[in-house]
């Protein structure tokens, strides 16, 4: 019943859903390198016209810089932020968790939209806002639940007597998180780095909102998109999603090159 | 876990305090302000506090708000409907026929989209679906079209799902992933047909999984302004195309608090009614 047909009806399927996932990215790579101006079918020529255009553009190259800043430390923060919260919901039962955990798993359910009006006009109340660490604080709220998710998720794989051991064997509580939980979370806490930057790297309603004067490159992006249609958009996605890759990769390769290591 | 702890030591308040401390400034800061401001008035352009309910009575007497509030309850109610069905069977395959290489390959695929930008991919969306773009030119050549893509619902829905399905696909697949393989096997060894199977073993355990997908789907949807703006045409406008727009025009930041507040109360009634159904365990299931 559940024969070779499904088996290949279901590889067509997978396939489709990639294809969907894939195409915008695939084209916004072609169309980077192709001379016409709103791109279509059959293709222009070839040319780095593009390309060349945002290499020399001051402002592309600050908002690089400022995006590394930004997504760099989002990630640590919320990473920290989300192994503590994740780390004591596992742990302990308390009066008040249910409360405790909905402020940090809130954030992701109220859209950005809103987050980026509130979090405009409460920063500017404070005098906090037109920073560039504006974006990391407001950031760090809004990715600290991803990071706490995945976390949670591996803390779930984790039999609860591992800890109870250490402590059995003579393990203080710190000495227990640093030789016990922290290793075992170690791929959640890498993944959640990766996610929270790509998250903050990725996000532009808020940034655009609370950054004032510094733009990161999502919000170069959104003015040049508001404009008209201007193929320079395609170069520098394509760039951003050539670094991002790369460090994903990176942090792919670090990782696994590091758990062999520790198996031998 | 479920060691009940009442001592309050040292080492259990350096996990429970930052993100308190962090979220009472950084977040319920902001949200308490909002609510606030849509009771403060704006004079000269300028906003002054006060406690009138001046923007609340401007806001939901206008036919125009309710028409745009409805219009994005279901357009995201679409789109996470849309999301769920079409991201299954992929899910479904990759998680009982592939092997475990494949999978972490999928999902590890399925990542690389948060990592370029929503707009970019929005953009390319733009080019693809235009009268003269990517897909009528494909189109043409067997013969159809051109259709009129952009400025759709069409348009709106695709991109809610450039948004969506990538996220929707990985948490199916890791739910139905983590199932115990032995308790399907026994359902169909028990005589149980597989869309049965699908039906009352696979879905009741990834149940929380699959709730939290189509919560997240509804959100991103219901929150967004980039997919109904760009691809959608904005000629019905959603809510946080209201939001934008009355920020923009004179500085009405109370006015887009009235709609912000309303966005979130519709969005916290959806989302703890979800939540409750996903963490209520079932009858005679393991924890």
């Amino acid at each position: 019943m559940m024969g070779r047909g499904l088996n290949i009806f279901l590889g067509l399927y997978v396939g489709l859903i990639f294809a969907f996932v894939f195409a915008p990215i695939l084209f916004s790579l072609v169309f980077s390198l192709n001379s016409q101006r709103f791109p279509t079918i059959p293709l222009g020529e070839f040319t780095l016209e593009w390309y060349v255009q945002i290499w020399n553009d001051e402002d592309v190259w600050q908002a690089v810089r400022n995006s590394v800043i930004v997504s760099s430390s989002t990630a640590v923060l919320a990473t920290f932020l989300g192994f503590c919260t994740a780390y004591s919901d596992f742990r302990y039962n308390f009066r008040f968790k249910g409360p405790y955990l909905a402020l940090i798993l809130l954030p992701p359910t109220i859209p950005l939209i809103i987050m980026a009006l509130a979090m405009l006009a409460w920063l500017s109340r404070i005098g906090l806002s037109g920073q560039l660490w504006s974006i990391i604080l407001a950031h760090s709220v809004l990715t600290a639940p991803f990071a706490m998710a995945l976390i949670r998720l591996r803390l779930h794989q984790m039999d609860p007597d591992l800890e109870a051991a250490a402590w059995n064997l003579g393990g203080s509580e710190w000495q227990a998180m640093r030789h016990v939980i922290v290793p075992f979370c170690a791929p959640a806490i890498v993944s959640a780095l990766c996610l929270t930057a790509a998250i903050s790297f990725d996000e532009f309603a808020v940034s655009w909102f609370v950054s004032g004067l510094n733009k990161t490159v999502p919000i170069v992006i959104l003015e040049i998109v508001q404009g008209n249609i201007d193929p320079t958009v395609n170069a520098i996605g394509t760039f951003v999603f050539l670094t991002s890759m790369t460090l994903v990769i990176l942090a792919q390769v670090i990782f696994i090159g590091r758990q062999i290591k520790s198996h031998s | 876990m479920n060691i009940v702890n009442r001592r309050l030591d040292l080492y259990a308040l350096t996990w429970r305090l930052p993100i308190i401390l962090w979220q009472l400034v950084f977040f319920v800061g902001p949200v308490v302000f909002m609510v606030a401001m849509s009771f403060f008035v704006v004079r000269n352009y300028r906003m002054m506090e006060a406690f009138e309910f001046a923007n609340w009575e401007r806001m939901l007497t206008r036919g125009f708000f309710w028409d745009s509030y409805w219009y994005t309850l279901f357009v995201a109610s679409l789109s996470a409907t849309i999301a769920m069905c079409v991201a299954f069977p992929a899910a479904w395959a990759l998680a009982f026929r592939a092997s475990e290489s494949v999978r972490r390959w999928a999902i590890f695929l399925l990542v690389i989209p948060f990592f370029t930008s929503y707009l970019v991919r929005t953009f390319s969306w733009y080019v693809i679906l235009a009268e003269s773009g990517v897909l009528n030119a494909m189109l043409g050549y067997i013969g159809l079209g051109p259709f009129r893509m952009l400025n759709t619902h069409f348009g709106t829905i695709v991109g809610y799902l450039t948004l969506t399905l990538p996220l929707v696909v990985i948490l199916q697949t890791v739910s139905m992933a983590n199932i115990d393989k032995t308790l399907v096997e026994a359902a169909r060894n028990l005589g149980c047909k597989p869309l049965a199977t699908i039906w009352r073993v696979v879905l009741p355990l990834s149940k929380t999984g699959f709730i939290v997908a189509a919560l997240f789907c509804f959100i991103l949807a219901f929150g967004d302004f980039v997919a109904p703006f760009y691809l959608g045409g904005s000629q019905e406008p959603t809510l946080p195309i209201l939001i934008l727009d009355t920020t923009k025009s004179g500085q009405q930041w109370p006015r887009a608090a009235v709609v912000a507040i309303m966005m979130m109360l519709t969005l916290f009634t959806i989302a703890f009614t979800a939540i409750a159904l996903a963490y209520r365990k079932p009858k005679g299931a393991r924890a």
